[in-house]
């Protein structure tokens, strides 16, 4: 299992991937509080990021709607904590089904009746728009004024209901993203991995090979679906709040889907990279900014922009295919 | 009697449409063109709404006499990013245009926010509070003047594409982009044109728009999306289609604020949305593609 999902890694990409999680992994031991937040909002983007790029990426449907399942699973695991005092581990059997059961429905609608391109991106804009209105108006999640967990003690840590202290947070969203990284390497090297590219490749020629082009799409759109649930489950416990106004904009979806397009699309280490570099670089911003004394609101937002368009216009495949010839660790051409 | 308050509240709606019609209008003809899906439309339009309001405030100029220096400045704007930046990402996929103009729609509502603040703008022109009754109708001046104004617009679009030969060059493009290669038309030239136009006809439906709402920065991604509600229940890329789309939006976001509440007025236009993807994907007047 393990000698197959290496196979035809480049050594040093492997060491690199070692030491990476190895500082990873030691990081809160000398990292301050800040930078402990900052980390687990990179791992948190890498995460998400991953699981959309399984959506794009492999199968080639642009969604740009992934703050819908973020929400679904946000909102079924905290209203249950919240209305009926269940964890976030038993919530997850609510929230992955209901994230699943809308990238299903959104997939069905799409797949079934030709939906494509420019056009798919716009229904999945749309379904999230619309729960976003719909979970405004909704009495059980309190609508508009917001959803809000108990305050976490930090006294100590509790695992099975997700309270405690922002290292806990950091080892569950780091572990998540580890999985994450390898569910995707295994699923590249499978038979759907190989037909989820033929599709994005060329739907046509794939369906003329005899590929169910249909099904393999659903089975992508429900796995991304399921995965980004589980990070709308760690948001509204590391959170503590929920408003419908946040996690369903269409901003939170943007968000989701730059680092994966920054760091390289369809590759397995660029939303990890995108999640570092956009999220490195607000942060660093804010605080180049405060060192000016530059007090204006906006301005972050204004570099953050030509930091992106410098980026797209300098380098349209993302950094990770860019540098990863730079420094010879090309991945095998997918 | 509430027969009467439906009737007006419709009437308002529709032409409330027009103007949405207009905003969309822009959005299609770019992409019918040149194929770009304009993630920046919205807050295209916020820039021509600042304009206006600034004018207002500063000289006392009524937008409406405006429109046309407005909507000169949006084209101007819309011609250089196009010939800048965005000519160089024809050829390059979908999600690599999107971030560029998102990228480009950051950097505007951001750009705007340090210049005017996060406060609501408005123009209280003098016939702000003016109306017309016609009958048991009564109609708000500002609606009438901005609906009218949005068919004038659209209908000089129109003659443009049909009648000047320029027109029928860009329409030879959005045809067949190869053969308006080997015929020699200047394929980049008019396709920065034609950005130009759209960004005009979202400055006008803007500077129209700045009568009916108040202006702020975060109204131009929600604009954005309504204008690709609109567009694409109308027929993406059809022109007939984006005016038609914006009046049964503009009628449907009218009648749920009445009949339901005002702050759930844009789920119905999204189900909207849905239904016509499903039951109609090129739109109520698009033309079904072989693809």
């Amino acid at each position: 299992m393990i000698a197959r999902l290496i196979e035809g890694v480049p050594r040093r990409a492997l060491l690199l991937l070692g030491v990476l999680l190895v500082a990873l992994i030691v990081a809160p031991l000398i990292a301050s509080d800040y930078l402990l937040t900052v980390l687990i909002l990179i791992l948190y983007f890498a995460y998400i990021g991953q699981a959309w790029n399984i959506m794009m990426g492999f199968a080639g449907q642009l969604s740009l709607g992934h703050a819908l399942y973020v929400g679904l699973g946000a909102y079924a695991a905290a209203s249950f904590y919240v209305h009926f005092g269940i964890g976030p581990w038993l919530g997850l059997m609510v929230a992955v089904p209901v994230a699943a059961l809308a990238g299903a429905f959104i997939g069905f609608l799409a797949f079934r009746f030709r939906v494509a391109g420019v056009y798919f991106a716009i229904l999945t804009i749309a379904v999230a728009e619309f729960a976003r209105v719909g979970f405004d108006h909704w009495g059980w999640t309190s609508g508009s004024s917001g959803l809000f967990l108990p305050v976490a003690q930090y006294t100590h840590n509790d695992l099975w209901l997700l309270r405690g202290h922002p290292v806990m947070f950091y080892y569950v969203i780091l572990a998540a993203s580890v999985l994450a990284f390898i569910l995707c390497r295994a699923l590249l090297q499978s038979r759907v991995g190989y037909f989820w590219l033929a599709i994005r490749e060329d739907e046509e020629a794939a369906r003329s090979a005899g590929i169910d082009t249909f099904h393999y799409k659903m089975v992508a759109v429900v796995i991304s679906a399921a995965m980004t649930s589980f990070a709308g489950v760690f948001y509204a416990f590391f959170y503590n709040n929920l408003f419908p106004e946040q996690v369903f904009h269409i901003s939170r979806s943007i968000e989701i889907i730059l680092g994966p397009i920054v760091g390289g699309i369809g590759t397995l280490f660029g939303p990890v990279l995108g999640a570092f570099v956009l999220t490195g670089l607000a942060e660093t911003l804010t605080a180049a900014l405060a060192a000016a004394g530059v007090d204006l609101p906006g301005a972050k937002q204004v570099f953050y922009g030509i930091c992106l368009l410098l980026v797209i216009m300098a380098l349209p495949d993302g950094i990770w295919p860019w540098l990863s010839k730079r420094i010879g660790l090309a991945e095998r051409d997918k | 009697m509430p027969a009467d308050i439906y009737l007006n509240v419709a009437v308002g709606g529709v032409l409330t449409g027009l103007v949405y019609g207009l905003m969309a209008l822009g959005l299609s003809v770019i992409f019918g063109v040149v194929r770009v899906v304009n993630f920046a439309h919205g807050e295209m339009m916020t820039i021509a709404m600042y304009i206006a309001v600034t004018l207002f405030s500063a000289f006392h100029l009524d937008p409406l006499l405006m429109l046309v220096p407005i909507a000169a400045v949006l084209f101007a704007f819309g011609y250089v990013l196009q010939a800048g930046m965005i000519n160089a990402f024809i050829t390059r996929p979908e999600h690599s245009q999107f971030l560029l103009l998102v990228a480009l729609a950051i950097i505007i509502v951001n750009v705007l926010l340090i210049l005017f603040g996060p406060d609501a703008q408005s123009v209280q022109t003098s016939y702000s509070f003016d109306s017309f009754q016609i009958g048991p109708l009564i109609v708000d001046a500002t609606k009438a003047y901005a609906g009218i104004a949005a068919i004038v617009v659209a209908l000089a679009l129109f003659v443009f594409f049909r009648s000047t030969r320029v027109g029928t060059a860009i329409r030879a493009c959005a045809d067949n982009y190869t053969g308006a290669l080997v015929v020699g038309l200047d394929v980049k030239h008019l396709y920065a044109l034609t950005f130009g136009l759209g960004a005009a006809c979202v400055g006008a439906a803007g500077v129209m728009l700045v009568l009916i709402v108040d202006v702020t920065p975060p109204l131009g991604p929600a604009y954005t999306l309504l204008a690709f509600v609109i567009v694409i229940t109308g027929g993406l890329g059809s022109m007939p289609g984006a005016l038609i789309g914006g009046l049964l939006i503009g009628l449907t976001e009218a009648m749920a604020g009445l009949l339901f509440t005002p702050s759930a007025k844009s789920m119905f236009a999204f189900a909207i949305l849905v239904l016509v993807l499903l039951f109609r994907p090129q739109g109520i007047m698009g033309k079904r593609t072989t693809s």
